[in-house]
């Protein structure tokens, strides 16, 4: 956001970091193959890569008080983790990213699979990633990089997904959400129960979408879809052609000035949303919670196509090896163990292992975050203020009503390098 | 001869050596490889290095095929131009009017380097919180709607005030109307003041005096702050994204989205063309005047 220079400096700076990582390296392994004896004397630490929605500090200080293992969080958005693994894989150990960038990834070879026999909870994972099912076996929407897709490897070193379970996993799930509109109930004043609504006329200058191009123009196939005008055989995988008649669609409700602005940021997304800027807008669960915790009222509107889903877990550098990758699985472990999915559970997330997260959370909010009934008591965030009172109800309802629902997965498509070209084309419109 | 030359020669090179070598690292070098990776192929995750003109011929898509309608890269670079020129002209007129004040109406110098000093305002804050201001200020529901709707002047707030190329304008002036006042400043307080009292004395009005003495000595710093304020705007993407709420092509804003989906060579490409448009510019300006010259 602050970087004000034109190319030049960007590819001095990459040049410059690569160059201190690489240093940095050096440096370390010299330490390594020279003092073996001050290595085993070390503090264990692991540079954590993501984005903000898992680095939280409770998480790294409950982490080291439980194992030992201090967390370095590096947390920048989900293009710059993308970027950064391709471009400095030394510089991180543990990387939490989503699943739809694993496309890009996987083929770089800068990550490594972790084993799932060393993952004591595996088979404990919910089968939304591993089967693409609820628990009670209801089958999910598989439009788009859904998880179970892109889960195994078919070897340590392959770069090829393998169809059916190995024991190479890319990335051990952590956190997922199903996504959809957010609105202000307020100033809309009646109900919303359509994705055909972000364009509708009505709300001209108050809707607004995500500035991702490959999550915005999901959003925008939705919108498609509902309105009847054209079904997508894979929403997450569109040809040429059906780029072009959604982008058509996104661009005209451009020109009439449907949107007021797009957003990339969650700070942005609460600002618009707070300020009464939008009423209707693509949003992510907490940036729904941060508004109501400011005193406005803003609903997670569930809507009848369903929901927009994503999904999130952890691997490690190609670079990462013998003592850290023992601490890398240690903390895999420790995060699937329970503390941290009940502290996900809480923001409005949903954790891998739900069974390890429930006996790490009070019956009465897993009745409000996981099962969709009313608050006993109030609800309370992690940080110990207020989220709703008693006898409040979680938009969307219970698990099963909102994963149940899912209709796509954020994605990259076949055709990303076209898409990304139209997208330009769409703003410049 | 020769030999008396050569130590006297060895000491300048000694003397510029250094400016050279961070000329060359942190400039010449980097424009380089962003000159040969333009030329590079690429897929999802990798640069590809093997010659191709993808890069260029992708970014002129469509330009001849979908005349007499613009492509997206000429419309962007129209609509960053209009942008540009509107800023420049803005600024190049307050900056302007600032720097006349300063230099000519106040006689004492301390008081020249405090209202200066009051000029860089702007820059006390970060670009992000500056931005992240506007909103109350300028938002359907900020305090320039409200003060307006209150005192009668108009019935439903003003769309137009935010996320709208009137919102670039005015932050983009906003930010960069100091780069115009301190190069014309600097100028007009060389101009010796016995030119003016000679023009005074010649019979010539005020405006003469301002068209025929003043303005064609500022020139140098005119040109230095024109140079300033059109490299700074042709490359912007964040002001122009955040207060034209991301719906405002911009040249900048093109490379942004290219390097975020990690298409390097497309971006580097479409960055060289942007130095290429923004070093025609600014070669367009020094020919108007000599700065090195008349610095």
């Amino acid at each position: 956001m602050t970087e004000d220079t034109t190319k030049p400096g960007l590819s001095r700076r990459t040049l410059l970091k690569g160059a201190a990582a690489g240093a940095g390296l050096a440096a370390g392994s010299g330490a390594i193959t020279g003092f073996p004896y001050v290595m085993s004397q070390e503090a264990k630490v692991l540079r954590y890569l993501g984005t903000a929605v898992n680095a939280g500090d409770e998480i790294s200080k409950k982490c080291l008080a439980d194992t030992g293992i201090k967390i370095e969080y590096i947390t920048v958005t989900t293009d710059d983790v993308t970027k950064r693994v391709v471009t400095q894989p030394n510089s991180f150990d543990v990387l939490d990213t989503e699943y739809f960038s694993l496309k890009k990834l996987v083929p770089s070879g800068n990550i490594l699979p972790l084993d799932a026999k060393k993952i004591k909870e595996f088979n404990n994972i919910t089968p939304v990633f591993t089967k693409g099912q609820l628990p009670s076996g209801k089958k999910i929407g598989d439009q788009g990089t859904a998880p179970w897709k892109v889960l195994y490897l078919e070897g340590k070193d392959s770069k090829t997904f393998a169809k059916s379970p190995t024991e190479f996993v890319t990335l051990i799930p952590t956190v997922y959400n199903a996504d959809t509109l957010g609105i202000r109930p307020d100033l809309i004043k009646r109900p919303i129960s359509s994705w055909a609504e972000l364009l509708n006329p009505e709300f001209k200058g108050k809707a607004s979408i995500l500035n991702i191009p490959s999550i915005g123009i999901m959003d925008a196939a939705m919108v498609v879809e509902a309105t009847g005008q054209y079904k997508y055989a894979d929403k997450g995988n569109m040809t040429k052609a059906e780029i072009d008649l959604t982008m058509k669609i996104l661009t005209e409700a451009k020109k009439s000035g449907q949107f007021r602005a797009f957003w990339k940021d969650f700070n942005e997304s609460v600002n618009l949303m707070a300020s009464g800027e939008t009423v209707i807008q693509s949003m992510w669960s907490p940036a729904v919670t941060k508004v109501r915790s400011m005193g406005i009222p803003c609903v997670f509107q569930p809507l009848k196509e369903g929901y927009r889903s994503w999904a999130s877990g952890f691997c490690v550098s190609k670079g990462v090896s013998g003592k850290k990758l023992e601490w890398a699985y240690e903390f895999v472990n420790w995060f699937l163990s329970g503390w941290a999915g009940a502290y996900l559970n809480r923001q409005g997330y949903y954790s891998a292992v739900l069974s390890t997260a429930k006996a790490n959370m009070d019956p009465y909010e897993w009745a409000y975050w996981m099962e969709g009934k009313p608050a006993e008591k109030d609800i309370k965030a992690p940080d110990g203020s207020l989220l709703e009172k008693a006898g409040a109800i979680r938009d969307g309802g219970s698990y099963d009503d909102r994963m149940g629902s899912v209709a796509c997965w954020n994605a990259v498509m076949d055709e990303n390098d076209y898409m990304v070209r139209k997208w330009n084309e769409f703003i410049a419109a | 001869m020769a030999l008396r030359d050569r130590p006297s020669q060895f000491v300048a090179w000694l003397q510029a050596g250094p400016m050279m070598l961070v000329f060359l690292v942190f400039f010449l070098v980097p424009l380089a490889f962003v000159i040969i990776v333009s030329f590079w192929d690429y897929n999802e995750y990798e640069m590809i290095p093997s010659f191709t003109t993808r890069g260029y011929v992708e970014t002129f898509e469509g330009c001849l095929a979908q005349l007499p309608e613009l492509c997206t890269i000429l419309k962007t670079y129209l609509k960053t131009l209009k942008l540009c020129f509107l800023v420049w002209l803005i600024t190049l007129v307050i900056g302007f009017t600032v720097a006349y004040f300063l230099a000519f109406h106040i006689r004492s110098k301390t008081w020249q380097i405090a209202l200066s000093l009051i000029c860089t305002i702007p820059f006390w804050t970060s670009n992000v919180i500056r931005m992240i201001a506007w909103i109350p200020l300028l938002g359907r529901n900020g305090l320039v709607n409200s003060g307006l709707v209150k005192a009668g002047m108009i019935d439903k707030p003003l769309e137009w005030l935010l996320y709208s190329e009137f919102a670039v304008v005015l932050a983009l002036v906003h930010l960069f109307t100091f780069f115009m006042v301190v190069p014309i400043f600097n100028s007009m307080i060389r101009i010796d003041k016995r030119l003016i009292e000679a023009a005074y004395d010649a019979g010539a009005t005020g405006f003469q005096t301002l068209t025929n003495v003043i303005i064609p000595l500022a020139k140098p710093g005119i040109v230095i702050g024109s140079i300033f304020v059109i490299t700074i705007v042709m490359g912007d993407f964040v002001t122009i994204g955040v207060m034209g709420g991301q719906q405002i092509a911009a040249a900048g804003k093109i490379i942004e989205t290219r390097l975020n989906a990690l298409q390097f060579p497309a971006a580097a490409a479409n960055a060289v063309i942007l130095l290429g448009i923004t070093f025609m510019i600014i070669a367009m300006l020094s020919r108007l005047v000599d700065v090195r010259k008349e610095l």
